[in-house]
C-alpha cells in the first residue's frame, strides 16, 4: 500500500506539471488579441502596446513560458483582465459556492441513487426496476441547462413555489463569512432564516445536478448488486437461514458498494464540471460561472488559473478515489498501478 | 464450420467461403439479438429518424430556417407555425428540423476525428512499447487530468467560437480514452500465438499493426464510441448554449435554447422545444449504445 501510494503521488506530480504546460499552450493558441478588446475599439495602438508589455505578451514564447512557470511556482496566477483582482483571490472567493452546490448535489445523488440501484437489483424486472432504469436513462440524456430552464419556468415563474435564481434572497444579509458556504455559515451564525432561505435556493440547482449524478450511481449499484447476488456465498447465506434483510444488508450490499465508491468519486468530478452550465443558469456566484464568463471574454489569466485549479482538483479527487478503492480492495495494488 | 483434415491447408477459395459464412453468421446473430432488445429498437428508430430528418430537411421544413419576419416574432405554436417563432420571427419547427443536420454532423465528425486518432496512438503505443509508449501515455494522462467538458470549453474558447472549432475541441478532449482502450486491447493480443507466427514469417510491424492488431481493437472502440455519442452531443449543445460553439444564425439546438432564455416566462416554446429535441436524440444514442454493447459482448452471444 505504501509503495502504491508513493507511485501514485509520483505520477500525480508529473500530471500536475503537464497540466501547467497544457494550460499555457491553450492560452497560446488564442487567435484574438484579448488586450485589444480590453482597451476598447477606440484605443490608440500605443495603449494596446503598453498593455501588451504590461502583461508580458510582447516577449518571445520561451520567455513567456519561463515567466509563467516561475509565477506559478510562487502561487501567482496573475491578474484577471475583467475584475482587475488577482485570479487566485477571485477563485478562492467563488470556490466555496461551487463546493457547496456540488456537495449538496452529490448528497442528493447518493441518497437517491444507491437505494434506487439496490431496489432495482433486488426487484429485477419489476415495476420499480423499470422506473429506475427510465429515470437513469433520462438523467444521463438530459441537457442540464435545459432541465434547469424548464424547472425554473415551472417552479419559479409559473407556480412560484421556489425562489428566484441566486444564492440568497436580496432582502437578507449574508452571514459573516467563515467557510464561504452559506448553509454552514448561517448555522454557525445561528441565523435560521438565512439557512432556510439558502436551502430553498439550493433545491433547484442541486436537483438538476443531482439527477445527472444519481443516474450514473443507480446504474452502477444495480449492476454490481446483481453481480454480487448471483454469487455462491449469497446462496450459502440464504441456505443457512438468514433473513433476506440480513443477506442483503450484511452480505450483499457491502461488496456491491465497492464499485460504487469509484463512481461516486467520478461523479463528484463530473458535478464540478457540470457546475459551469448549472451555475450559468441559476446565476450561482461560483467558480463555474466565473470560468464561463472568463472563457467568453477571453480573460486569459482567469481562464488559465481556473482551468488549472479545476484540473488539479479533479486529479486529486481521482487519486483519492483510487486510494480508497485500493484500501477496500487490496488486490488492486498488486496488479496494476 | 468444418475444418480441413490436418496436413492439408485451406486453399484460397475455401478460405473465402469460410470467411463469408462467418460474416453472415455474425450478421444474422446480431439481427436476432437486435430484435430481442426492444429498447435498442427504440434507440435505432430515433437515430434513423434523426438521419432521415437531416437528409429530408428541405422537404420537412415548412419555412426557411433563416428567414426573419420581424412582424411575426414570438408567435405561439399554431396550426401554421407548429413550434411558434423566435425573437427574430424565424420558424422554430423548421430550425429544429435543420438543426438535426448540425447535430448529426457534429456527432459524425467528432467520431471520425477522435476514434482513428485514439486508435492509431493506442495501437502504436501498445505494440511498439518502450519509451514511445511511456511518452504517449503520459501525454494522454495529462489530457485525462482535465474534466472533458472543461477541456472542450477551454479549447473551444481558445480556437474561437464556431461549429468547426467546437468539433475539433470535443475531438481533442475525447481521443485519450480511445487511445487507452486501444492500447489495452493491443497489449492483450500482441503476444498471442498468431501474432508471433506472423512475426516469425517476417511480417513487418506496420503490417501486423494495421492488418492484425487494429481489427481486434475495433469492437471495443465501436462500443465505447457509441456509448460516448450522447455525451458528445450534450457537450456540443452545452458549448452552443454558452456561446462558445455554433454561432448565430446557425440553427444549433443548444444555441436556440440559449436564444430563448430571455423570453422564458411568456414565450416558453422558444427555449423548451429545441431542448426537448436534444433530450430525445441523446436518449436515442444512449439506448442504441447500450444495445450495441450488449450485441458485441461475446458473453451475450454465447448465452443465445
Amino acid at each position: 500500500m505504501g509503495q502504491y501510494l508513493i507511485r501514485r503521488l509520483l505520477t500525480l506530480t508529473i500530471t500536475v506539471a503537464g497540466i501547467m504546460v497544457m494550460t499555457f499552450f491553450i492560452a497560446l493558441v488564442v487567435p484574438l488579441d484579448p488586450l485589444a478588446s480590453l482597451a476598447g475599439p477606440q484605443a490608440p495602438p500605443e495603449t494596446v502596446e503598453r498593455l501588451r508589455a504590461l502583461y508580458g505578451f510582447d516577449q518571445p514564447v520561451h520567455v513567456q513560458f519561463g515567466r509563467y512557470m516561475g509565477r506559478l511556482l510562487q502561487g501567482d496566477l496573475g491578474t484577471s483582465f475583467q475584475t482587475g483582482r488577482p485570479v487566485l483571490e477571485d477563485i478562492l472567493s467563488y470556490f466555496p459556492a461551487t463546493i457547496e452546490l456540488a456537495t449538496t448535489a452529490l448528497i442528493v445523488a447518493v441518497l437517491v441513487g444507491i437505494p434506487l440501484g439496490v431496489l432495482s437489483a433486488v426487484y429485477k424486472n419489476a415495476l420499480i426496476d423499470h422506473l429506475s432504469r427510465v429515470l437513469s436513462l433520462v438523467g444521463v440524456s438530459m441537457p442540464v441547462f435545459w432541465l434547469g430552464l424548464v424547472l425554473l419556468l415551472v417552479f419559479y415563474f409559473k407556480l412560484g413555489w421556489l425562489p428566484e435564481p441566486g444564492r440568497l434572497d436580496v432582502m437578507l444579509l449574508e452571514p459573516p463569512r467563515v467557510t464561504g458556504m452559506l448553509l454552514v455559515d448561517a448555522l454557525l451564525a445561528g441565523d435560521l432564516e438565512v439557512f432556510f432561505d439558502a436551502l430553498r435556493h439550493m433545491i433547484l440547482p442541486a436537483t438538476v445536478l443531482g439527477l445527472w449524478g444519481m443516474a450514473g450511481i443507480a446504474r452502477i449499484v444495480r449492476s454490481s448488486m446483481l453481480d454480487v447476488l448471483s454469487q455462491e456465498y449469497i446462496k450459502t447465506a440464504r441456505i443457512k437461514g438468514l433473513t433476506e434483510r440480513l443477506v442483503l444488508t450484511r452480505h450483499a450490499l457491502r461488496n456491491a458498494l465497492v464499485p460504487a465508491v469509484t463512481i461516486i468519486g467520478l461523479t463528484y468530478g463530473g458535478l464540478l464540471e457540470g457546475s459551469v452550465l448549472t451555475e450559468t443558469i441559476f446565476s450561482w456566484p461560483g467558480l463555474g460561472r466565473y470560468l464561463a464568463k472568463a472563457f467568453l471574454t477571453l480573460d486569459l489569466n482567469a481562464v488559465v488559473g481556473g482551468t488549472m485549479l479545476v484540473a488539479l482538483l479533479f486529479s486529486l479527487v481521482n487519486l483519492l478515489v483510487d486510494l480508497v478503492y485500493a484500501f477496500l480492495n487490496p488486490k488492486i495494488t498488486l496488479t496494476e498501478g | 464450420m468444418t475444418l480441413p483434415p490436418p496436413g492439408r491447408s485451406l486453399d484460397k477459395e475455401e478460405l473465402r467461403r469460410h470467411r463469408r459464412r462467418a460474416r453472415r453468421q455474425f450478421l444474422t446473430d446480431s439481427l436476432i439479438l437486435w430484435r430481442r432488445n426492444p429498447l435498442m429498437i427504440i434507440g435505432s428508430l430515433i437515430i434513423l429518424g434523426l438521419v432521415l430528418v437531416a437528409v429530408l430537411a428541405p422537404f420537412l421544413a415548412t419555412h426557411d430556417p433563416f428567414d426573419q419576419i420581424l412582424a411575426d416574432r414570438l408567435l405561439p405554436p399554431t396550426a401554421g407555425r407548429w413550434f411558434g417563432t423566435d425573437s427574430l420571427g424565424r420558424d422554430i419547427y423548421s430550425r429544429v428540423i435543420y438543426g438535426a443536420r448540425v447535430t448529426l454532423a457534429i456527432a459524425f465528425l467528432v467520431a471520425a476525428i477522435s476514434t482513428p486518432l485514439g486508435l492509431i496512438i493506442g495501437v502504436v503505443s501498445g505494440y511498439i512499447g518502450g519509451a514511445l509508449d511511456e511518452l504517449l501515455m503520459r501525454c494522454s494522462d495529462i489530457f485525462l487530468a482535465f474534466p472533458k467538458l472543461i477541456l472542450a470549453i477551454a479549447f473551444a474558447a481558445a480556437l474561437g467560437p464556431g461549429v468547426e472549432n467546437a468539433i475539433v475541441a470535443i475531438a481533442v478532449a475525447n481521443w485519450p480514452s480511445y487511445a487507452r482502450l486501444a492500447r489495452a486491447e493491443t497489449l492483450s493480443v500482441k503476444n498471442n500465438d498468431y501474432i508471433r507466427v506472423m512475426r516469425v514469417l517476417g511480417a513487418g510491424r506496420l503490417r501486423i499493426m494495421v492488418g492484425h492488431v487494429t481489427p481486434m481493437c475495433l469492437s471495443s472502440i465501436i462500443v465505447r464510441m457509441s456509448l460516448d455519442m450522447g455525451t458528445i452531443i450534450l457537450t456540443a449543445a452545452g458549448l452552443g448554449f454558452l456561446g462558445l460553439g455554433a454561432q448565430p444564425p446557425t440553427p444549433e439546438w443548444g444555441l436556440m435554447v440559449s436564444d430563448g432564455r430571455d423570453f422564458l416566462v411568456d414565450q416558453w416554446w422558444v427555449s423548451t422545444l429545441p431542448g426537448f429535441a436534444i433530450l430525445v436524440v441523446v436518449m436515442g444514442f444512449n439506448l442504441l449504445g447500450d444495445g450495441i454493447r450488449d450485441i458485441l459482448d461475446p458473453h451475450q452471444r454465447q448465452g443465445r
